[in-house]
């Protein structure tokens, strides 16, 4: 009998601690199957930030390294400078990317520097227990929000994407979702992109993928699917918002 | 005989980190070292290497990290303020056996204080300046030879004992201008020996991962045990210091940095006054030169510590000499730097005062 599905040579077989219904699994499957696909495995270094997916470090099956909140992209940019032959990438949640490490992000797109961001939204804190992200939506309830997001008191969400947007040095960016299998594709697709620019040393890529979180959102596995696509995707456009390689078309 | 120059002693120590073979630099402008990465950034674009003004130190440290655990060295300068904001990334650093080399050009604190040379990090240098159980080398120069010469010892130390290596200095010595001699040839960093731990892609082996965490219960008290095992080698092995005149001596200045430099001339006056004075100089801060000390401590009465600080490194004085001898302080915190008769008053003073 042929076998059609099976792990991709990019995931380890340790079995992955996340949720039912969380979307890390899904983006962890696709960031595998594209490092044996186009065959980076071997020159790949990623990088696993804190959060949820500080477990990174022993899904992916490449050389992995686990480093301080909010500094993932410091590294990546320390790691890239020091080895361009190497393939690297980033693996961050809303809290890493766009709170404690904004300043990191914001300047290595400045400066486009040459590895692949990989920005997991989910619109919540999971791995501390639901606490307010800097990306919870206008009265969304969180553990530190209960009666949902006041942004009269606490603000508004950061659209990173629009932000990044902003500068002349990103090179790709673009945001899409892992609700269903349609935006699956899209984000493999996505994915690939950001890595074959890269590789084709374009500079700075980052993909933005709104993420389930039910367990944080405190409803199902099936109403978080929907949430993504009814509400999130509302104040989260889906879409390509940089690319440079069609804009010097 | 080697080559001589006259060079400030920031810009010896930018030759001492090229001539180690250290092609990687990440900063942040911070006064009063500003001399390092403005030379160094000419130095690094001239030879090929990468020179990075961040925009944190935060940032800095952590570019090391990723640099570092590469296989290749790396290395920052800053000053007190800045350091203290690299403790984080110093911190995983040490939890993940990483070696790197960060350089604190101490100024006057805490907060922002002020621009004068200092040695008021000494405790957040040599007692783990961020979380957990950890140290840093640190290593105290006193001249612009050794700030050329340190760079190269602290990447030895670096990576021989997989642990982060800090140079300790102040702005006066920095500024100085003395005739520099170039002990070794540069180091051409494609002749390092691949390290077993480096990532630099799994083909033909294991993946390798880098961390600083393990959640499983007990093991991260085992790893902290094995990692007290080579702290403990290292206080065995590295113990470096500069003795003199202490044979003969009735009272030893132990000092460090400028302060040794300003105690070696007080030492001469108290020698012309008939006082037999003695100078230990702390060159590693971490390990500190305890055996030394506590050797001394066995013949000599008087121990006077001067430091530009309230007084921190004499805490590790009276450790070391375990109290058996009578330890005097000359503190001069807040950019205060001492001058020869000063100390050489307090030398008089401590031994009249024992009478």
């Amino acid at each position: 009998m042929k076998q059609t599905f099976g792990r991709p040579a990019g995931l380890t077989a340790i079995l992955q601690r996340y949720c039912p219904g969380c979307g890390h699994g899904i983006v962890h499957r696709i960031i595998g199957e594209l490092l044996s696909d186009m065959n980076l495995r071997e020159k790949t270094v990623g990088i696993a930030p804190v959060g949820c997916s500080v477990f990174a470090d022993e899904y992916f099956n490449c050389d992995m390294i686990q480093v301080p909140h909010g500094r993932a992209i410091a590294v990546a940019t320390g790691i890239k400078r020091a080895r361009p032959d190497l393939f690297v990438f980033s693996y961050q949640g809303d809290g890493d990317l766009a709170a404690i490490g904004t300043a990191e992000t914001v300047h290595a797109a400045a400066r486009n520097e040459n590895f692949s961001v990989i920005f997991i939204n989910n619109a919540i804190y999971g791995m501390t227990g639901g606490q307010l992200a800097p990306t919870t939506l206008p009265g969304m309830k969180s553990t530190t929000s209960v009666k949902g997001r006041d942004v009269v008191k606490q603000g508004y969400p950061i659209k990173v994407c629009e932000l990044l947007n902003g500068l002349d040095g990103p090179y790709y960016l673009e945001r899409c979702a892992v609700d269903t299998p349609k935006n699956i594709i899209k984000t493999k697709k996505a994915i690939k992109s950001a890595f074959q620019y890269q590789l084709d040393n374009r500079g700075f890529c980052l993909i933005e993928i709104l993420s389930m979180c039910p367990t944080g959102w405190g409803i199902t596995p099936v109403q978080a699917k929907k949430w993504i696509d009814e509400v999130m995707a509302k104040y989260y456009p889906l879409g390509e918002y940089r690319n440079q390689a069609k804009e010097a078309k | 005989m080697a080559e001589k120059k006259l060079m400030y002693g920031n810009h010896a120590l930018v030759e001492g980190v090229i001539y180690a073979g250290c092609r990687f630099f990440a900063g942040y402008p911070i006064t009063p070292q500003n001399e390092i990465p403005e030379y160094m950034s000419i130095r690094m674009n001239a030879i090929g290497g990468v020179f990075l003004q961040t925009e944190s130190e935060l940032a800095a440290i952590n570019m090391l990290f990723g640099v570092a655990s590469t296989g290749a060295r790396a290395m920052t300068s800053s000053s007190s303020p800045g350091i203290s904001l690299m403790q984080e990334g110093l911190s995983y650093i040490a939890g993940a056996d990483i070696p790197v080399l960060v350089v604190n050009v101490v100024r006057g604190g805490p907060g922002l204080g002020n621009i004068a040379p200092a040695q008021s990090d000494y405790f957040q240098a040599t007692k783990s300046g961020g979380h957990g159980d950890y140290h840093t080398i640190t290593l105290a120069p006193n001249s612009a030879q050794e700030l050329f010469e340190f760079p190269k010892l602290g990447f030895e130390l670096a990576e021989k004992y997989r642990n982060p290596a800090l140079i300790l200095a102040d702005g006066l010595l920095g500024q100085m201008m003395e005739p520099i001699e170039f002990t070794y040839e540069p180091i051409d960093p494609k002749t390092f020996p691949e390290k077993e731990w480096a990532l630099n892609g799994c083909k033909g082996r294991e993946r390798r991962v880098v961390r600083s965490y393990d959640l499983r219960v007990g093991k991260l008290e085992e790893w902290n045990w094995r990692r007290n095992e080579k702290y403990q080698e290292i206080l065995k092995n590295e113990q470096r210091y500069e003795a003199v005149h202490c044979d003969d001596a009735d009272i030893v200045v132990v000092a460090y940095g400028t302060c040794a430099r300003v105690a070696g001339s007080a030492i001469k006056i108290a020698r012309d006054n008939n006082i037999k004075a003695g100078l230990l100089r702390p060159i590693t801060l971490w390990p500190f030169p305890k055996d030394v000390l506590s050797q001394l401590s066995k013949k000599v009465e008087h121990f006077l510590v001067v430091e530009m600080s309230c007084g921190q490194m004499v805490e590790d004085v009276k450790l070391a000499t375990e109290y058996r001898s009578k330890i005097h302080f000359h503190g001069r915190p807040g950019g205060g730097v001492p001058a020869p008769p000063e100390i050489f008053q307090k030398i008089k003073q401590a031994i009249g005062g024992a009478k």
